[in-house]
């Protein structure tokens, strides 16, 4: 079967510190993987990995996206190929509204697809749809990108640009941390709608309350840069109740 | 492996290798004066224009004074000090009669025009914009003449103005800034080629945007803009003026004066979009631009200046508003864009003298390559100037570790019944801002034009559409990499 990310023996390292140290993931389409593990494991640094963020330096390992290897495309192609970052600390652009934000991202994903750019009505129409689904105020969509939003609102504007701009793959990285149970259910309720066939999510989160809400087909435990322990959602709850310090003496006691 | 994404490093080496987009110049042969400056270089550009004998007086009386003056050194710019006697201060082009219609004008110079993205046609048939074409020091195509004509507005060349309406000229010209206020705007008053003059009757709001582009074509030849816009009482009117300039080695001394007088309840907006010749990415050449920009407001009256600076090597202007009428209004918002060696020290005066008088001074400097970028700004209030009100911001970006921002705001107030307030922020151009458009999708270039142009506006704002997007468009080309 076909897949939609394929990361093996991944290596990362920030001014020469070495971060990701040999992970391995997979997902296929239609899949929802669930990230977890304590902070300071490198969570972030692989969705930043992913992303493209340049600071890091790749050492060792391949990255496959879609039959395309990731790790020789840009940024930004890597974004118009599909993949979407949902920010754990989203940026403020002032002045910059988000619909024109939006649309001239559209229209770069658009370009480089080779269709055609979007009209305003369409582009309209697909603001009010995609908000709704998100339950996103309609006057935020018009506000600059972030600036002056609330926690909660930044999050679920990152949901928003993810409905808007329907990628393949999603990263969401903890998206659920500083939300309130309703802001979770609806950023939870966005992800699951969008969910298809087709495309996949890696949903990042150190706590297993956002699993209530996304039911992942596997999850995973990310510690000290690699990938431990992957099972089904059994394994979020027995996080949960046992905290991540037996993975730890579990790896201890396998050296 | 490969970097693909953006860093602070590369979009300053990115900005080093921006060459001046709209180098190239006409051929069209000059008629000039004999370098250097005398009384009878004076004379010879009086005579030149067929002049009134006040007006000649008036010009040796402003070179009296200027011989006494010395060049102000207070601005944050370092340069070679212009040689004034290696200076060309007249020069036409070789035009023995003036055009009818468009179908007259010099193809050469229709092609210039094009190169400058404001072929007439065009012009004329998208935005109603009525074009005095200034090349040089003579004005060699006016538009939208007769309809402007009709509502008794007047908006012609400097020297028309003078022929045709020198009662007007007499009584305003001088009157915002005098021939004693500076080094230049005296050497201005002595030897101005030509310029521009606007004048609204009471009541008239004129129905389009009046726009002059100006141009320096001659190497080495100094321009001396003269422009004087007088609104009638209760009258409005928008001015726009744009420039560009051809590639040089030499550096051109621009040196312009401004007056605008708004009488009893009128309104005047004055916007700029300036783009000369900085200089390559050494520091060569590059415009000069030391220009008196100043406007006297009656009673409920207002002046807004606006402008987008991205060129000249060295910029040296302060648009100011004396409001002395009560309940007056004055405003300035500016970008001023530096790049590679660029010096640029603006900013503005506010001079509140009647009551109730209110300004606004909003102000976005973006500093790129080793080039400095400082805010000068004034707010006086006078002692008779009951509940004055001031509102100031000074933002400064910078896109480098090696370019500088200052800023320098003097605040003299006389009455305590003012509220003075004054916020300034200075930011360096986010890494983080920059990725998170490129992980949407959006290329660099793109990302840094929306970032600046969203950075830039409340100033962007308040310009006229067509203006705003070609000052975007500007901003964009003076700070774009060699990205693709
Ligand atoms: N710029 C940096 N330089 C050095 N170490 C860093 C840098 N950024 C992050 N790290 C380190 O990388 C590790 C992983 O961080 P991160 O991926 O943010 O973890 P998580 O998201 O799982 O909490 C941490 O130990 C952090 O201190
Ligand atoms: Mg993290």
């Amino acid at each position: 079967m076909k897949t939609l990310i394929n990361i093996k023996d991944l290596h990362a390292s920030i001014n020469g510190k070495e971060i990701l140290k040999g992970l391995n993931l997979e997902v296929k389409p239609g899949e929802i993987h669930a990230v977890m593990g304590p902070n300071g494991a490198g969570k972030s640094t692989l969705a930043s990995v992913l992303a493209g963020r340049e600071e890091y330096e790749i050492t060792e390992g391949t990255v496959d996206f879609d039959g395309k290897d990731l790790l020789e495309l840009s940024t930004e192609d890597r974004a118009r190929e599909g993949l979407f970052l949902a920010f754990q600390y989203p940026v403020e652009i002032p002045g910059v509204s988000n619909v024109n934000f939006l649309r001239t991202a559209l229209n770069e994903i658009r370009e480089y697809n080779g269709q055609e750019q979007i009209s305003a009505k369409d582009f309209m129409a697909l603001v009010r749809e995609k908000s709704t689904l998100v339950e996103l105020d309609s006057k935020l969509a018009s506000r600059s990108v972030n600036e002056g939003f609330s926690g909660g609102e930044k999050k679920r504007n990152e949901i928003f640009q993810m409905a808007m701009l329907q990628p393949k793959l999603a990263i969401l990285d903890e998206t659920d941390s500083g939300l309130d149970i309703d802001a979770l259910r609806i950023v939870a309720n966005g992800v699951n709608k969008l969910k298809t066939p087709e495309n996949g999510a890696i949903v990042i989160t150190h706590y297993q309350r956002l699993l209530d809400y996304i039911v992942p087909d596997f999850v995973h435990v990310l510690y000290d840069g690699k990938i431990v322990k992957s099972g089904s959602k059994e394994l979020a709850l027995e996080l949960e109740e046992k905290g991540y310090d037996w993975i730890k003496e579990e790896l201890e006691k396998a050296h | 492996m490969k970097k693909q994404s953006y860093t602070e490093n590369e979009l300053a080496k990115d900005l080093e290798n921006q060459e001046y987009k709209f180098g190239f110049v006409t051929n069209i042969e000059s008629d000039k004066a004999p370098k250097g400056l005398n009384e009878g270089i004076i004379r010879f550009i009086s005579a030149k224009k067929n002049e009134p004998d006040w007006l000649l007086e008036h010009r040796l009386k402003a070179f009296e004074i200027w011989k006494t003056m010395t060049e102000p050194e207070w601005a944050h710019v370092e340069y070679v000090k212009p040689d004034f006697q290696d200076i060309t201060y007249y020069s036409a082009p070789k035009q023995t009669k003036k055009y009818e219609s468009w179908d007259d004008v010099d193809p050469e110079l229709k092609e210039t025009m094009s190169k400058l993205g404001i072929s007439m046609e065009e012009q004329q048939r998208l935005t109603g914009v009525a074009v005095d074409f200034v090349m040089d020091s003579v004005s060699v195509a006016t538009s939208f003449k007769e309809k402007l004509k009709e509502l008794g507005i007047i908006f012609c060349s400097f020297s028309d103005a003078v022929q045709e309406h020198p009662e007007l000229v007499r009584k305003y010209m001088g009157s915002v800034v005098p021939m004693t206020d500076n080094f230049y705007a005296a050497l201005n008053s002595a030897v101005f080629s030509d310029g521009s003059f606007c004048y609204i009757p009471k009541g008239v709001k004129c129905p389009m945007e009046l726009s002059t582009y100006f141009r320096i074509n001659e190497g080495g030849t100094g321009q001396f803009e003269r422009t004087l816009v007088v609104a009638d009482e209760g009258s409005y009117v928008s001015y726009l003026e744009g420039c560009t300039a051809p590639q040089r080695d030499e550096n051109q001394l621009h040196a312009a004066v401004v007056e605008l007088v708004a009488l009893e309840s009128a309104e005047i907006k004055y916007s700029t979009v300036q783009n000369w010749y900085p200089g390559d990415k050494e520091g060569k050449g590059g415009v000069y631009n030391f220009v008196t920009k100043r406007g006297i407001c009656e009673r409920n009256s207002k002046i807004s200046w606006t402008q987008v600076e991205t060129g000249s090597a060295i910029t040296w202007k302060y648009p100011s508003c004396i409001l002395k009428g009560d309940n007056s209004i004055g405003e300035f918002y500016s970008v001023a864009v530096t790049n590679n060696y660029q010096q640029a020290d603006t900013g503005t005066k506010m001079i509140h003298l009647g009551k109730n008088t209110r300004s606004t001074i909003i102000s976005k400097g973006i500093s790129a390559g080793k080039s400095q970028n400082s805010y000068r700004g004034l707010v006086q209030i006078h002692k008779n100037a009951d509940n004055a009100r001031n509102f100031s911001q000074c933002d400064s970006l910078l896109m480098t570790e090696e370019c500088g921002a200052h800023t320098f705001p003097y605040i003299e107030c006389k009455n305590s019944t003012a509220k003075i307030e004054h916020e300034a922020t200075t930011s360096k151009i986010g890494e983080d801002q920059i990725f998170y458009c490129l992980q949407r999708g959006i290329s660099e270039e793109k990302a840094i034009g929306l970032i600046v142009n969203g950075y830039c506006k409340d100033v962007l704002n308040q310009l006229p559409m067509e203006f705003a997007v070609e000052a975007q468009k500007l901003l964009t080309i003076s700070l774009e990499g060699s990205v693709g």
